[in-house]
């Protein structure tokens, strides 16, 4: 909890400080003034998800999970996708990942582009290749995500030898550098140890080696830091940003808390009932956030720098992915839920050339009637 | 580790010991003696004949002689054949009961683990189904049943195989079947449910997110994780087994153990008793022994060495 409000307040503090080039598409914003290297964010589109649909089939029906989700990510950045438990942050990871289970997942609409190829129309032999080796993923808890039975400099050289057919040597060798890179000592000997011989920091360490070792364009985090203390978390998080400084690596930050968001994240996605709602760089969406959903997230983080005295909850629950609204999932929450909300789904609204919103409140004649 | 088997050594001889004593016990406790069926009303030598086996002694020396028997491995001649001694009976018998044993142990280990692996692989398919319904057939009919359906329908009927004795590795495959299918259910069906679940841990998808293939997630990931409640269940079945051999031994006339341990109980042949209970159960007690080893190599989370709590 102070940890997030820390962050809350360094990024507040940081929004006087002059050296913020304003403007520069995808640019990060340094959350900690003394960065050695300065991050390289291109312009260039690595990944690419044009409205994505993604349903399960359950006994109840069929969940719609995600309802058209389009996103860029661009070469070198690390983009945040928030969200309450259920809302689809994970499926999207998964489905980027290949790792819908088919059935009873369904992926009915669009695309995932990624170096020129639909990943969600490649057969699994050709996704494998991807897997692992251009795209890797870590996920929540590193307690389960471990074999138990296996070794860790196994599993660490595993993705390696299956891909690229190194020798035991070469790979040990690369084995012992990402163990190196990811702040484990004595990694000689720590290859030959199993999971739970390793703390939960520990492991997280390795499984970010392990995602790593094939040297991926592109890292999915699925709420790294969830299951681990809040010291760890933060060290956790350093580690990510020193290995996007030095790999260069591209990384979708999948979290459900804002301070994790705020140390490390350039463009923050903010989704809602299987909807990006809004999305924009980290600037705009702390200080400018347009989608009440947005602000009341964010009312629900508590502050160090403000004075108030209860946290501000959204009240309500979203709404059933079984049969999802008409309009905006948001409105029978929404402070400011006007008739139409609840009929049609409001149109993306561009603010800046990275903040787009959804919500009918930027429409001229919700405008003019809120003044 | 020294340790740790030194003190499942000792463990295991006071297993043995109990086990021998309760025998003992029960054996002298229920009715009869060798000497009913000879009708012998000459009291002299049925004197004799219970001083010659020292059965005349009292009780406590008796016992002292039993363990002494069982401590030189010498347990005398049988009373009912006086020129057999229990060993030979042991050396004559044991081996073909262990072979027909250990053999279905084997096929039901590798076919109950691969027929549970393809049923979680195809959950809810075909296979699945089949595999599930072999299972529950498999577990509910008895081996004896199920033996003497086979001589019937494949050495009888259809003269595929030799209906009984156990001369040749194609005697051997009805017995094996006989005595194999409830083992192989058993294991098929716990093999699938901890397989199944196996399958949803975060470690297999992190596997898939490796981008493995499917062969080696499941034979380099799942497979060991899941074999655990088997190995478990290993050493009560060894047991089951090597019991149920007699049975079958009699339907397939194969000449094992089952017959002289049968013949011995209904004889009351107390050497007979005496050294193949003891025998058995120190075989069995060892295997036992074998299971908890392997289970230290499967999961290097357990220590064999240490005490619990320990970690």
């Amino acid at each position: 909890m102070d940890v997030i409000g820390q962050q809350l307040a360094n990024a507040s503090r940081l929004e006087n400080a002059p050296a913020i080039k304003e403007h520069q598409p995808g640019s990060g914003i340094a959350t900690e003034e003394n960065r050695k290297q300065k991050k390289t964010i291109s312009q260039e589109i690595m990944l690419s998800v044009r409205d994505l649909e993604v349903s399960f089939k359950t006994f109840g029906g069929e969940v719609q999970a995600i309802r058209g989700v389009s996103f860029d990510l661009y070469k070198g950045e690390t983009l945040a996708v928030v969200g309450e438990s259920g809302c689809g942050k994970s499926v999207t990871a998964n489905t980027i990942m290949g790792l819908i289970p088919q059935p009873p997942g369904r992926i009915r609409n669009g695309e995932v582009l990624f170096k020129n190829r639909d990943l969600t129309k490649l057969n699994k032999k050709a996704l494998r290749e991807i897997q692992g080796v251009d795209i890797s993923m870590i996920f929540q808890d590193p307690m389960t995500a471990l074999n138990p039975t296996l070794k860790i400099g196994e599993q660490l050289m595993e993705g390696l030898r299956t891909h690229h057919k190194v020798s035991r040597a070469e790979a040990k060798r690369k084995a012992v550098e990402m163990l190196n890179l990811v702040g484990i000592s004595n990694p000689e000997e720590r290859l030959k140890q199993y999971p739970h011989q390793f703390s939960g920091g520990m492991r997280q360490r390795i499984v970010i080696a392990i995602a790593l070792i094939c040297e991926p364009e592109l890292l999915i985090a699925d709420e790294p830091t969830t299951a681990l203390d809040v010291t760890i978390q933060a060290q956790i998080l350093e580690l990510f940003d020193e290995i996007q400084r030095k790999t260069g690596v591209g990384i979708i930050l999948i979290t459900h808390d804002l301070g994790v968001v705020a140390k490390i994240a350039d463009r923050i996605a903010v989704m809602y009932a299987g909807k990006i709602i809004e999305i924009g760089n980290k600037r705009e969406i702390f200080y400018d956030p347009q989608h009440p959903y947005t602000q009341g997230l964010l009312n629900s983080v508590p502050r160090l720098d403000l004075q108030e005295e209860e946290l501000k909850p959204i009240e309500g629950t979203p709404p059933d992915l079984f049969a999802p609204p008409e309009g905006c999932p948001f409105a029978a929450r929404c402070p400011f839920a006007m008739e139409v909300c609840e009929r049609v789904y409001p149109a993306t609204t561009e603010l800046t050339t990275q903040h787009t919103v959804d919500c009918w409140l930027q429409d001229p004649r919700a405008k003019a009637v809120l003044s | 580790m020294p340790l740790y088997i030194l003190k499942r050594f000792i463990m295991m001889i006071v297993t043995v010991l109990i086990i021998a004593t309760l025998t003992f016990v029960l054996m002298r406790a229920i009715p009869g003696s060798p000497f009913d069926e000879e009708r012998t009303s000459n009291p002299t030598i049925q004197a004799n004949l219970e001083k010659f086996y020292k059965l005349d002694q009292p009780m406590p020396i008796q016992y002292l002689n039993y363990l002494k028997s069982i401590v030189t491995f010498d347990y005398g001649p049988s009373i009912k054949k006086p020129n057999e001694s229990v060993n030979t009976l042991l050396a004559r018998g044991f081996p073909i009961s262990f072979e027909l044993g250990m053999a279905t142990i084997i096929v039901a280990v590798i076919s109950g683990i691969i027929l549970g692996t393809f049923a979680a692989l195809r959950h809810n398919g075909i296979i699945d189904y089949g595999a599930m319904t072999f299972a529950v057939v498999g577990i509910s009919i008895p081996n004896f049943v199920l033996a003497t359906l086979l001589i019937q329908q494949v050495a009888v009927n259809w003269h595929l195989l030799p209906p009984a004795t156990w001369s040749s590795p194609k005697h051997m495959i009805l017995p094996i079947i006989a005595l194999a299918t409830g083992p192989t259910a058993i294991i098929a069906r716990l093999t699938r449910a901890s397989m199944l679940e196996v399958l949803t841990q975060d470690y297999i998808k992190m596997a898939r997110a490796k981008g493995l293939s499917p062969f080696r997630i499941v034979a380099r990931h799942a497979l060991r994780n899941a074999l655990m409640p088997v190995v478990t269940i290993m050493g009560t079945m060894l047991a089951g087994i090597l019991t149920g051999t007699f049975v079958i031994e009699k339907i397939f006339a194969i000449p094992g153990m089952g017959k002289y341990f049968v013949e011995s109980i209904n004889n009351r042949d107390y050497p007979v008793i005496m050294g193949s209970t003891v025998f058995y159960s120190a075989f069995l007690v060892f295997m036992l022994f074998l299971v908890d080893i392997v289970y230290g190599f499967l999961d290097p989370r357990i220590k064999l060495h240490k005490k619990e709590g320990e970690v």
